[in-house]
This record gives structure tokens, C-alpha cells and sequence, in this order.
């Protein structure tokens, strides 16, 4: 397993264990609180594997009041908190830390009003992101981002990573879908954000909070908006003889001012993968496919699913199905859904990486990714929301060979970077987790960060809401001559680097 | 020295000691002269909501308004970045050419504020956060704001965001930005989100409906799956002393008749899909069994234009409160308040704006009170010779209080940017 720079252990604390676990159980119930190693082992990581480490202690709150409790024993006793929802985020931001205490949001699982006359629904943050949609199905409405995951990953998670879906295009991540939200901060306080009016008055705490990873607070409850499920529904399954035709047939449809619902394309490896996995019927000649959906009107969906395949041809489409039916639309998304699986098919391992780009940079990076494969050895399935520019390219590799993760992270450490150089950012929905905290330097210069750095200080006074996570550690942020050591920690200068 | 001279040189100081910095650069070199020497400082863009918030007293005043011009506009990629003061006329006239919009419809409160239409710059629009009619449909400012520039209370240049809707790297400062009146940091630069304008405009206007069976109209409108991008109720009554309540004067058009109250939901998009929508919608309400009006896209952009700009006051000497609840609450909060008020509703009942007669403050704040039962928030947007200033021009709770004086301090930790321009203290 790879070696991760994280905060210095507190040994006083771990040394302390049982009499924290002690003044813990006095604050929940004992069954609540595990610190038997056998029963951490669960909780070590979050998706993204391949970094792993057991907390010190792991909690189940039952409720507002007692989270409340645990993080104001924890901020006088200088405990550091790491919160967690499903486990299922893809930057090791769920990671514990050894000297911390796991704050699990799974007993937080109950939905606690669905308000058609408000057109929301109040959550706790455990509860799934799927089963928000299920809640409010028979009366024809649902929840709108989407993650691939959602028949697991819990809103509170989806809060805390600000993550989007397919449908992000058209109806925005989780910040554009969210009203109002419950928070514990680090001291203990409880506050209210928002609630079920648009917007609210003063600094958006709500804004803020969404997507900060769980470093400024602890989400107890979530209010979202849900929308009325369109009249119609169609998707367009568009084959390209290369990659360039696709990339340029995107950019065509939105500027000729089509907003589908989801425009999502694969390149051939992960058409092939995933076809293979699912028999979903793709284009295997295809150097790169599109599924283009498009929702609204019937009327206006065939209107719309008409221009998309105009502008499809022009741009020398080898091949156009339009779906003819639900199950048919349902069957086109099954490949596309099942690319994470399908690569986990093809090779032991692989990496998922979330660069945002401008639309029209797309072939160019796709060249780019394709060189770098060259350059490292180590093949590469593309997957793109592309309708907002957001990649995920798939680096398949064998954990078991030597060095084989080191030089994954290095590719995909180079595919960010060369992101950020045609302008876009290092993650469109993930987060920066552990997992990109040292290439924050590529995007933003020692004021921003240090600006960030301070807005955490004045909402976690000591920085012990999951530290070691989306700031860098080991890089120097330099700017004009001036080089920022951020708080001192090259002190660990043998500690391999990102 | 000519005036030209003056407001180009970045030292000098006119008789109300306003500077007039050219670039960000200097923008960063005056702050970091007033945080050395803790000098308060009023920014300012335009000038339009300069009226806004609390009355600021600084010894200076930075006037941003050189920092204009539009810098990129991709309009492939969905975006616009622009110099903060750039008027958003100009920006939405750029935009026109390539048939795309800012969707939140920038507000107009200039006819409120200084008599006649002023939009403002980017950088007002992005400080105060209020959006059009569209907001319950595609989000508000802060929904269309991808990135910025900035110089905080330190002086320091600083960043957040890109240029790309997808954007999870860092917490999202855009946001924070959005509705904090100046008071956090002078914004240089903006890149906001832009979307394709839609082809045609249609509202149906339902008249003469109570307040109840109008509320149950635009809940229904909203509820369906039609789509539908504004959906508002302008009564006819009560008269009020003091005010005058003319919906028939203010929204006077061709195809509009004039009977009693408005209720008007509009649908925006290609024609024969407006149409298909037009017509299912039409059916789920029933609308044969009431008198309506259409008005087809010239009228009803017009129509939605005054409501824009705040046309049903803009002679008002009054003071306009703008109040924001969730839409069940609205017939609720007509009769708390004793219907006592001129109003009208918008967001499909989740925004009331409000003119008071001869308001008091303790009236004032027993509206609050009455307001943060129902669960929303209340803003005075105007004052009037009545009641010229009210200690809280934005609702806040102690809590809240304390967390935002942090996050003031982490970006202004002498509070000489706009300070207590929205709470005494922050
Ligand atoms: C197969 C697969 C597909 C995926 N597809 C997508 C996708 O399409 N789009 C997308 O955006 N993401 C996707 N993800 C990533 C992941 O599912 C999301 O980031 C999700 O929101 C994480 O939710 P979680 O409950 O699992 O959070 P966790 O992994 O438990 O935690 C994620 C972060 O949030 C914090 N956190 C969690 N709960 C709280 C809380 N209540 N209060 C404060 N902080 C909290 C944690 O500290 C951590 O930093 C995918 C992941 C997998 C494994």
C-alpha cells in the first residue's frame, strides 16, 4: 500500500484511547461506539481504496443533539474528526485518520417529510440519494443530480462533495438542488442554513458548506427541491469515426442552443469494455460514441432529437439510433452506467479520474490522455459527462505489480494538470479528497489558498474537522518570489509526493 | 488637473476622497494602504445600489467603475467573463448577438432607487443576489456565477472557480460572494454562466381570482410538468392610504383585458413546444372556466420586463420591503399581516414585494417576527422619508451572526470593505 503524508499522530491521544471511549459512552450508547480493531477494519477506507487506515474510534449518533455532544468533547479534548457517510467518494476524503474518530452518519437514515406543497423533501443525511427519488416517484417527481452511485452514496455525502450526475447539464449538482441544511460545527453549535425558501439572506453559508468536504461541518439534515419528471424522454445513440467528430459535434449542439438533459460520450476502449459487460448494443466500429438525451415537451423532444441528428451527420456520424422506448432509452444508459464495473472486468485494478475542461478542449486532451497511456504503459478507458467538459478517464493497472499505483497517480496526476492548463480544473464532482490536495497548487496561488485556509480556521478554530484532506501538505505554493510553506510540513521531506 | 486627469491618476483624492483605480492591480495596492493604516473604504460599481443595506460612512470610497469591459465571451462554452463594472446593459447586449441570456434576468432597481432604469454593473448584481421571476426554474445569481477575481480586506489578489460549470476544487468562494454586499472583497473579475434565450415567450393570464384559488393556481402551474419559467399574482386589492395599487395602469397592453386581479404564468421556448405546453397546461387548470387573457412574445416580455424592473412602485415614496417564504406560506402571510399592505407576488408565491404606508420600525419588526415564524426572511429593500433607516435592513439570528463576523474577519479582519453595510459589526 502506498505511504500517505497526513497530520503528525497525536500519540498523547491514541495513548488516551480508553478514556476516550469512556467519556464517548457516556455521550451516545455504548453499542454506538466501536474500538475493537476487527469492527474498524470496515471503516478504513472509502472508495478509493487504495489508501487505507483504521480510526482510532468509530461513532453512530442517533441524532443532532448527540453529534453535537461528540464534536464538542472532541474540540476541548483536541480529538480530530473525520465524517462519513457511504464511504463511496473517490478522493479518500472519508479516510481516517489514526489518532481520529470516525463520525458515521448511517444511523441518520430516515427521509423526515416529503412537502409537494413546497416541492421538497427534508432528509437525514444517511439516507441514499436514490431513495429520495423513490420517496416522491408515485406523484411523478424526482430528485435531479444523479450520481452514478446513488442506489448507495448518501445526501449528506452528495452535500459534502457538491456531486453531480448525467443530468447535471441541464439541472445542475447538488448546490443548484438544495435548500436548506442542518450543520454541526466543530464547537458543538447547530445551525439551520437555508430552509424552504429560494435562497436565503447574508454570506450563502449553504453555498459555502456544499462541497467542502467535510472540513467546515457535519450535515444533520438536508432539505432538497424535487422537480415533476418531464413529459418525454428520448436519447439519441451517436457512433463517430474519430474522436474529433464527437468532441466537435458537443460543442455544436450547445452552441446551436440545445441544453440536452445528458450528453454523455465514451471512447472506443470503454465501448467495447462496457458492451462487452452489458450487451447494450453500442457502435464497436466507432472511434467514440455519444448518448445524447433529451427531455420536455414531445413535441419538442422530437424537434430536438431531429437538429441533434442534423448536427450529428454534419459532423460525420457513422451511425444514429434513436430510442424508441423507455426500455429501449434505459438500455442505452446500461453501458454507460456500467463502465466503472466493465473496467473492473478488464484489468485488476483501475483509477477514476474527474478533470473538468472547456467542451471545446476535448479532443485535444483526449490526445493528450492518449499519449500519456503511451508514455506510462497503462491503458485508458474514457468516460465524459461531456456536455459540461467534466472527464473521467479510467487508468487500468495491477495493484499487485511494483510501483503500479505510484505510476497510475502519476498519469492521472499529469491528465489534471494538462486539464488545468486548457483552463479547466482539477475535479468536476469528486473532490479533492487526499487525493488531489497536492496538485491544489496547479489551480490556485498561496492567496487563495491560504484565503480557503483561513475561512477554515474561523469555522474550525483548531482544524480538527478532517484535516490532511483537500489542502496540500507537502507543496510549496509560491507566488511572486514569496514561497508559502503550508503550515510548516516539510519537515516530512522523504515522504514519496503525489 | 481636468477631471479626466484626476480619475486617471491613482493617487489622487477628489473632495469626497473617491479613487478611481484602473486595474485589480491597483485596486490591491489602495486596500492594502487602508488595511495598513485601518482606513474604512465604500465600494462602489455604478452606483445604482448604492442606496441598498445600511448607510456607510467611510473616509473613502473606491470607485470600481474602470474596471470595465468585457474580457472573453465563448459563447460555445457557455460563459462570459467580464470586468466587474461592466453595466450588465452591456454584457446582455453581447450576449443578444449570439441568441443567449444571463437566465436570473438581472433586476432593474433603478426606477425604485434613482427614478429611472439602471441596471447596474456585474458586480452589484453578483453582491445583492437578487434574481427575476425565472429564479424557481434555473437558480439565482448564485447559480450563474462560475468564478471570480477579487481583492479581500488585505489587500490580496484573490481567486475562486473557473470558467466551467463542473467544479468541485476548493469550497466554492463564488457563492460566498454572491449577496455579501461588498462587504467580503472588491470583485474584479466574473465569469458568469450564460444560456441560450429562449426562442419565444407566451403567458397565460388568469383575471379576477381570490388570493387562495390564485395561490392553488400557481402551485399547480409550477407542480406540472409543463415547464413553466414565471408565475406570479398581482391583486387588485387592498387599497391601501398611501399607496396606490394600479395593476391596470402599470401593465397596460393590447391583449391584456382589464378585469380585476392577475394571475399570469408564463412558457418560454421553441414555438410548437410553448404551444404543446401551452395547451396541457391550459387543460390541467381548466382555464375554460375563467376569463383569461394570452399574451404572445412581444406582450409578454414586456409584461415579465416590468415586473423586472419594478414598475407597479417605481413612483412610490413609500418603503418596499421584498419578503421571501416558502410559497405554502403565502395566503398565510397575507392574512398575518392583516392584509393590510400594498403587495404582489412572485416565484409562484415565494416572494412577496411589499410597499408600506407609513411604516414604522417597531411595525417593521413585528413583520419580521411574523416572517421568520412562516419560516422566510425579510429585506428592506427601500426606505422612505417615513422611516429613512431601519437598525436591521437584513434579517439575522445570534448564531448566524457569530459565523458570519468569522467568515468576515477570514476575509476583511479590520472590516474596512463596506463595513456594517449589512449588520452593525460585520
Ligand atoms: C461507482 C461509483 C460511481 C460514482 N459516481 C459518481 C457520480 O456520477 N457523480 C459524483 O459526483 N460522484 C460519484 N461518485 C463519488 C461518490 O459517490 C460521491 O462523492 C458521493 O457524494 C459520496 O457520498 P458518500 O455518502 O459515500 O460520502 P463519503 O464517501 O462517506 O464521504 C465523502 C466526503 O463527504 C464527507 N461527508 C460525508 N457525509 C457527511 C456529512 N453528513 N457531513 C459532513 N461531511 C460529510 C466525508 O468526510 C468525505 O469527505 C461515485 C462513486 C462510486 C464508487
Amino acid at each position: 500500500m502506498n505511504k500517505l503524508a497526513m497530520p503528525k499522530i497525536d500519540r498523547k491521544l491514541t495513548s488516551k484511547k480508553i478514556e476516550i471511549v469512556k467519556g464517548l459512552k457516556k455521550i451516545i450508547k455504548a453499542e454506538n461506539v466501536l474500538d475493537h480493531e476487527d469492527q474498524l477494519r470496515p471503516f478504513e477506507t472509502d472508495a478509493l481504496s487504495a489508501y487505507k487506515q483504521k480510526p482510532l474510534i468509530a461513532v453512530f449518533p442517533e441524532n443532532t443533539e448527540e453529534v453535537s455532544k461528540i464534536l464538542a468533547f472532541c474540540n476541548r479534548e483536541r480529538i480530530k474528526v473525520v465524517p462519513r457517510g457511504s464511504g463511496t467518494g473517490l478522493s479518500g476524503g472519508a479516510l481516517p485518520l489514526a489518532d481520529c474518530v470516525l463520525l458515521c452518519l448511517g444511523k441518520f437514515n430516515k427521509i423526515l417529510e416529503v412537502d409537494y406543497k413546497n416541492r421538497c423533501v427534508v432528509a437525514q443525511p444517511g439516507v441514499t440519494n436514490l431513495s429520495i427519488t423513490q420517496a416522491v416517484e408515485e406523484k411523478g417527481f424526482y430528485y435531479a443530480p444523479d450520481p452514478s452511485s446513488q442506489i448507495a452514496c448518501s445526501i449528506g455525502g452528495n452535500v459534502a462533495e457538491n456531486s453531480g450526475g448525467v443530468h447535471s447539464l441541464k439541472y445542475g449538482t447538488t448546490t443548484n438542488n438544495l435548500l436548506g441544511v442542518e450543520v454541526v460545527f466543530m464547537d458543538g453549535t447547530i445551525s439551520r442554513l437555508g430552509g424552504k425558501t429560494y435562497d436565503s439572506e447574508g454570506y450563502d453559508l449553504l453555498g459555502l458548506i456544499t462541497g467542502s468536504e467535510g472540513l467546515l461541518c457535519v450535515i444533520t439534515e438536508v432539505t432538497v427541491k424535487i422537480l415533476k419528471k418531464p413529459q418525454s424522454v428520448k436519447a439519441a445513440l451517436i457512433g463517430f469515426p474519430s474522436i474529433e467528430d464527437g468532441g466537435k459535434c458537443v460543442s455544436e449542439i450547445i452552441a446551436s442552443g440545445i441544453i440536452p438533459s445528458g450528453m454523455e460520450m465514451m471512447d472506443k476502449a470503454l465501448i467495447h469494455a462496457t458492451d462487452n459487460f452489458v450487451k447494450a448494443g453500442y457502435p464497436r466500429d466507432a472511434e467514440s460514441m455519444l448518448i445524447v438525451e433529451l427531455d420536455g415537451a414531445e413535441i419538442e423532444v422530437e424537434e430536438l432529437i431531429e437538429k441533434v441528428s442534423e448536427i450529428a451527420k454534419k459532423n460525420k456520424s457513422s451511425s444514429i439510433k434513436i430510442s424508441k422506448n423507455e426500455k429501449q432509452r434505459l438500455k442505452f444508459w446500461a453501458g454507460r452506467k456500467a463502465a466503472f464495473p466493465a473496467c473492473g472486468d478488464m484489468a485488476p485494478d483501475y483509477y477514476c479520474m474527474d478533470g473538468t475542461i472547456p467542451r471545446g478542449k476535448l479532443a485535444e486532451v483526449l490526445k493528450e490522455i492518449g499519449r500519456l497511456s503511451k508514455k506510462y504503459n497503462l491503458p485508458v478507458a474514457n468516460a465524459f459527462h461531456a456536455g459540461d467538459g467534466n472527464l473521467h478517464p479510467l487508468i487500468m493497472y495491477d495493484a499487485n505489480e511494483k510501483n503500479a499505483l505510484e505510476k497510475t497517480e502519476k498519469f492521472g496526476a499529469d491528465i489534471l494538470k494538462y486539464c488545468v492548463k486548457v483552463g479547466g480544473v482539477l475535479t468536476g464532482e469528486h473532490g479533492v479528497g487526499v487525493e488531489k490536495r497536492e496538485l491544489m497548487c496547479e489551480m490556485f496561488n498561496n492567496n487563495d489558498i491560504q484565503q480557503q485556509i483561513k475561512i477554515k480556521k474561523a469555522l474550525d478554530a483548531s482544524s480538527l474537522l478532517n484535516p490532511g484532506k483537500v489542502y496540500p501538505i507537502l507543496r510549496k505554493c509560491a507566488e511572486e518570489g514569496r514561497v508559502h510553506v503550508h503550515r510548516g510540513k516539510t519537515k516530512f521531506p522523504d515522504i514519496p509526493r503525489f | 488637473m481636468s477631471i479626466e486627469e484626476k480619475q486617471n491618476s491613482p493617487t489622487f483624492q477628489d473632495s469626497d476622497s473617491t479613487e478611481y483605480p484602473k486595474n485589480e492591480k491597483e485596486v490591491s495596492s489602495f486596500i492594502k494602504k487602508f488595511y495598513k493604516s485601518g482606513i474604512p473604504v465604500e465600494l462602489v460599481g455604478s452606483g445604482s445600489k448604492k442606496k441598498m443595506g445600511k448607510p456607510l460612512q467611510c473616509a473613502k470610497t473606491l470607485n470600481l467603475s474602470k474596471l470595465n469591459g468585457i474580457i472573453e465571451y465563448l459563447p460555445e462554452e457557455l460563459y462570459i467573463k467580464v470586468k466587474a463594472a461592466t453595466p450588465i446593459k452591456e454584457i446582455e447586449e453581447e450576449l443578444k448577438k449570439n441568441k443567449q441570456q444571463l437566465a436570473f434576468e438581472p433586476i432593474d432597481f433603478g426606477f425604485l432607487l434613482n427614478g429611472k432604469s439602471d441596471y447596474g454593473t456585474a458586480g452589484g448584481q453578483v453582491s445583492c443576489n437578487i434574481s427575476g421571476s425565472r429564479r424557481f426554474k434555473v437558480g439565482s445569481v448564485r447559480d450563474h456565477v462560475l468564478g471570480f477575481r477579487g481583492v479581500n480586506g488585505r489587500g490580496e489578489i484573490i481567486k475562486s472557480g473557473g470558467v466551467v460549470v463542473k467544479n468541485v476544487t476548493g469550497y466554492d468562494l463564488s457563492k460566498l460572494i454572491c449577496g455579501s454586499y461588498g462587504t467580503l472583497a472588491a470583485l474584479t473579475e466574473i465569469t458568469f454562466k450564460v444560456l441560450p434565450a429562449p426562442d419565444e415567450s407566451k403567458t397565460l393570464v388568469i383575471h379576477n381570482q381570490k388570493l387562495e384559488f390564485a395561490a392553488d393556481l400557481l402551485y399547480r402551474s409550477i407542480s406540472s410538468s409543463s415547464d413553466i419559467s414565471g408565475a406570479i399574482y398581482l391583486p387588485n386589492e387592498p387599497k391601501v392610504a398611501g399607496c396606490v395599487m394600479d395593476i391596470e395602469k402599470t401593465f397596460k397592453l393590447n391583449d391584456l383585458k382589464n378585469n380585476g386581479s392577475i394571475t399570469a404564468i408564463r412558457i418560454e421556448g421553441s414555438k410548437n413546444s410553448i404551444d404543446q405546453r401551452f395547451k396541457n397546461l391550459s387543460n390541467e387548470l381548466k382555464v375554460a372556466n375563467f376569463d383569461i387573457s394570452i399574451l404572445e412574445t412581444i406582450q409578454s416580455e414586456i409584461f415579465w420586463n416590468k415586473i423586472k424592473t419594478l414598475e407597479l412602485f417605481s413612483s412610490t415614496k413609500n418603503n418596499i420591503l421584498r419578503i421571501v417564504i416558502p410559497p405554502s406560506e403565502c395566503v398565510n402571510l397575507v392574512y398575518q399581516l392583516s392584509n393590510k399592505f400594498k403587495y404582489y407576488f412572485d416565484w409562484g408565491g415565494a416572494l412577496m414585494w411589499m410597499e408600506a404606508f407609513e411604516l414604522s420600525e417597531e411595525m417593521f419588526e413585528s413583520i419580521r417576527k411574523k416572517i421568520i415564524k412562516l419560516g422566510g426572511y425579510v429585506t428592506m429593500i427601500k426606505n422612505s422619508d417615513y422611516l429613512p433607516y431601519v437598525e436591521e435592513v437584513f434579517t439575522i439570528n445570534r448564531d448566524r451572526f457569530n459565523i458570519t463576523q468569522n467568515i468576515k474577519k477570514s476575509f476583511d479582519p479590520k472590516r474596512i470593505l463596506n463595513a456594517s453595510k449589512m449588520y452593525t459589526g460585520i
